[in-house]
C-alpha cells in the first residue's frame, strides 16, 4: 500500500448515496469481466444532480463524456458518505474511474466496509468539513504515514483521522490478503 | 448488557463484549440475491482458488427478487448466475425465479420461509438485512467481499455497536403504522444518526404490533445508518418463527442495567401520521403540513410496505372508492400475493378492493422500489411525484433523477391516491 497518495480532487456535499456513486440501472453489468466491468468507471457518481457534482462550482462533471476514467483521483466529501444500498458496485465503481482515495466527514458503514475489506480505495475521515475548504481541482497529497492532507494549490495542510483498529486490514490491500497474512485462510 | 451485545458474545464464543470492540463472529445464515449474488460467488471462486468449499449449504439461502420481470438481458444473466450457481453446488436453499419456488423480496422471504430465527446471525448481501431484526436476532447487511468471505468461512468481523433505544409508549392509534414511527425516528436523527449501532426498539406500541409491522421498523434501521434494528422476540415473534420452523432458537433481552448510547421515549398518541419529504428518508414533515401537494403516481410495495398488512391497510382506503393516479401494488412476496386473494376486508378480498379501487397489481419482486431496468413496472419517469411505501426517496432511487418521491405509510398512500394529492388517512377512516 503506497504510503503517499497524490491526486486532484472532486468535491462533492453530504450525503452522498449509493444510488448517486452507481444509479441502480447499471448494476447489471459483470464486476468480473474485463471489458464490461469498464462501465463502472464510466458512470460512477453519474446519479449526482449536476448543480451538486464537482463543488463548489457545481456543475462539473466526474468523468467527460466518451471517458472510461476520470482526471480526479481523490473525492472530499461531506458527512454519511455512501449511504444507502450494500452495493459493493460503489466502492468498485469509483475505483474503477481512478479514484484512490476518498476523504469524508463520515461514512455509512457498509460502504466504509466495502471499501476496506475489498481493497478498493482508502476511506480517509476529516476532522473537520474539508468539502467546504478543498476546491474541485485542486491538487491534493496525502501522507498516510503521518495521516496527513496537504492541498499543493492552495499550500494549506490539515490533519486527517488514524483509520484505527481497521488499519492492518487497509494496508494488506484487503479481508482476504489481511486473512492470508495472518494464517486464518489458505 | 443488551440483546445485540449478548447475541454478538454468544457469536463470537465470548461471555460479554463491548461497544467498539472488533469481533470474529460465527454467522448461522448468509443470504443474497440476484444483483449481489454473481459477484460474490465470483470473488470466492477467485480467492478460495480451485479447493474453494462453502462452509456450509444448509445455511446458505438465495432469492432472486431484485431484477426478475425484465427483458433486460444482463439482469436475467445474472438470475441464471444464480441458477448455474446452485445447481453446480447443490444449494438447497435457492429459490429460483420462474418457478413454484419462487418467492419475491428477500427480507420478507426470510421470515415467511422461517430463516429468522431468534437469537441467531444472519448477514445478507443488502442493506436492508437490518428487517430481520424484528426476531430478536442480529441481522446485518455487507458487500460481496464480506460475503465471499463468509461462504468460505462461516466467519466475519464486526466492531460491536453501542445500542439507541426507541420506546413507543401507549397504544397504536388506528390512523398511525410502524412506517409514521419509523419516519418520525429518522426525523428525529437524521440518516446518519445511528451509523454503526444497533436501534433496539422498546415498549407497549412496539410489542402490540404484529411481525409485518415490527419488520417495517428494523427495515428502516439503515435509513439512520443503523448497523442493525432489533426487537427482543416476544410471545408473537416465537409463535410466528414455529409455525414455520421446527429450528431451535434462543431468547436473549436486555438486562435491565444494559447502557445505551442514547434513549428516545415516544407517546404514540402525540404521533400523527408523517411523510418523508424528497430527497431523504429524514426529511420529515406532517402529512398534514404537506397536504394537497400533487400526485403523478403511488406506489405500494417493497420490503418495507409490500407485507399482508401493508395491503390490509390500504384496504381499508381504498374500499369502494378509486384511485386518481395510477398505483402501483407490488406484493412484496408471491405468499402476500396468494394471500390477496383469501384474505378479506368486510367480507371482499383485498385483490378485488385494490383492484376495483383502478389499482395496476404487479408480480412480487423489488420493481421499481429501486427503479430497475426502463422496462420495471411502476418506474418513475420525467418529473414524476411518487408518493410511496418504501423506504428511500434519494435523487434517482425509483428511476428518473428528476421525479420526486414522498415517502409514507400504506394509509397515507391509499388516501393520496384517491384523492391524486396528499391527503391525511384521518379524513378517510
Ligand atoms: S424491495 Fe427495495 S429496499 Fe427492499 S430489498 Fe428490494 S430493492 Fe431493496
Amino acid at each position: 500500500m503506497a504510503k503517499l497518495i497524490t491526486g486532484r480532487a472532486y468535491v462533492l456535499g453530504a450525503n452522498i448515496d449509493t444510488d448517486q456513486i452507481i444509479p441502480a440501472e447499471h448494476l447489471v453489468y459483470s464486476l468480473s469481466d474485463e471489458q464490461e466491468s469498464r462501465q463502472y468507471g464510466r458512470f460512477a457518481l453519474s446519479g449526482v444532480p449536476p448543480e451538486r457534482a464537482g463543488l463548489p462550482a457545481g456543475g462539473i462533471g466526474f468523468i467527460s463524456e466518451e471517458q472510461w476514467q476520470s482526471d480526479y483521483s481523490i473525492i472530499v466529501a461531506g458527512p454519511n458518505f455512501g449511504c444507502g444500498s450494500s452495493r459493493e458496485h460503489a466502492p468498485f465503481a469509483l475505483q474503477k474511474a481512478g479514484v484512490r482515495m476518498v476523504i469524508a466527514e463520515s461514512y455509512a458503514r457498509i460502504f466504509y466496509r466495502n471499501a476496506v475489506d475489498g481493497g478498493f480505495l482508502v476511506p480517509y475521515e476529516s476532522m473537520e468539513p474539508l468539502n467546504t475548504r478543498i476546491r474541485t481541482g485542486d491538487m491534493l497529497e496525502v501522507n498516510m504515514a503521518e495521516n496527513r492532507l496537504f492541498n499543493a494549490s492552495t499550500l494549506e495542510s490539515f490533519s486527517l483521522k488514524a483509520p484505527g483498529s481497521v488499519l492492518p486490514i487497509i494496508e494488506a490491500g484487503g479481508l482476504f490478503e489481511y486473512a492470508r497474512q495472518n494464517g486464518m485462510i489458505k | 448488557m443488551t440483546i445485540t451485545e449478548k447475541i454478538l458474545a454468544r457469536a463470537a464464543g465470548k461471555t460479554s463484549v463491548s461497544p467498539g470492540e472488533n469481533i470474529w463472529i460465527k454467522v448461522d445464515t448468509l443470504m443474497t440475491h440476484d444483483v449481489c449474488g454473481p459477484p460474490t460467488f465470483q470473488i470466492w471462486k477467485r480467492e478460495f482458488g480451485e479447493k474453494a468449499r462453502i462452509w456450509d449449504k444448509e445455511k446458505v439461502v438465495i432469492f432472486p427478487d431484485h431484477y426478475i420481470f425484465t427483458r433486460d438481458q444482463h439482469a436475467n444473466r445474472n438470475v441464471g448466475l444464480l441458477r448455474q450457481f446452485a445447481g453446480e453446488h447443490n444449494l438447497p436453499n435457492f429459490y429460483d425465479a420462474h418457478t413454484e419456488r419462487y418467492k419475491g423480496v428477500c427480507h420478507i422471504a426470510l421470515a415467511e420461509e422461517g430463516y429468522n430465527l431468534p437469537g441467531s446471525v444472519l448477514i445478507g448481501t443488502d442493506s436492508h438485512s437490518c428487517t430481520s431484526g424484528a426476531f430478536g436476532l442480529f441481522s446485518t447487511g455487507v458487500g460481496n467481499t464480506d460475503a465471499a468471505f463468509i461462504l468460505g468461512t462461516g466467519t466475519i468481523w464486526e466492531k460491536v455497536p453501542e445500542s439507541m433505544k426507541f420506546t413507543f409508549e401507549g397504544a397504536m392509534p388506528e390512523y398511525l403504522t410502524a412506517k409514521d414511527l419509523i419516519l418520525w425516528i429518522l426525523g428525529d436523527i437524521s440518516t446518519d444518526g445511528a451509523t454503526y449501532r444497533a436501534m433496539e426498539f422498546d415498549g407497549e406500541a412496539v410489542f402490540s404490533l404484529n411481525m409485518d409491522e415490527r419488520m417495517t421498523l428494523t427495515n428502516m434501521a439503515i435509513e439512520a445508518g443503523g448497523m442493525n434494528g432489533i426487537i427482543a422476540a416476544d410471545e408473537t415473534a416465537q409463535r410466528y418463527v414455529r409455525e414455520r420452523s421446527d429450528r431451535p432458537f434462543e431468547i436473549f433481552n436486555s438486562d435491565a442495567d444494559a447502557r445505551y448510547h442514547s434513549t428516545y421515549r415516544y407517546d404514540t398518541a402525540r404521533l400523527e401520521p408523517v411523510v418523508a419529504k424528497p430527497h431523504s428518508p429524514d426529511n420529515r414533515d406532517t402529512v398534514r403540513n404537506v397536504q394537497g401537494t400533487p400526485l403523478t403516481k403511488a406506489y405500494i410495495g417493497s420490503c418495507t410496505g409490500g407485507k399482508m398488512t401493508d395491503f390490509m391497510n390500504a384496504a381499508k382506503i381504498l374500499i369502494n372508492q378509486k384511485v386518481k393516479v395510477p398505483t402501483f401494488v407490488v406484493p412484496g412476496s408471491t405468499e402476500v400475493a396468494a394471500r390477496l386473494e383469501t384474505e378479506t376486508y368486510k367480507g371482499i378480498s383485498l385483490r378485488e378492493i385494490l383492484s376495483d379501487a383502478g389499482c395496476v397489481i404487479a408480480r412480487s419482486s423489488c420493481a421499481a422500489c429501486l427503479g430497475g431496468p426502463a422496462d420495471t413496472i411502476g418506474r418513475s419517469v420525467e418529473r414524476d411525484v411518487v408518493i410511496s411505501t418504501t423506504n428511500r426517496n434519494f435523487p434517482g432511487r425509483m428511476g428518473s433523477k428528476k421525479s420526486e418521491v414522498y415517502l409514507a405509510s400504506p394509509l397515507t398512500v391509499a388516501a393520496s391516491a384517491v384523492n391524486g394529492f396528499i391527503s391525511d388517512p384521518r379524513d378517510f377512516l
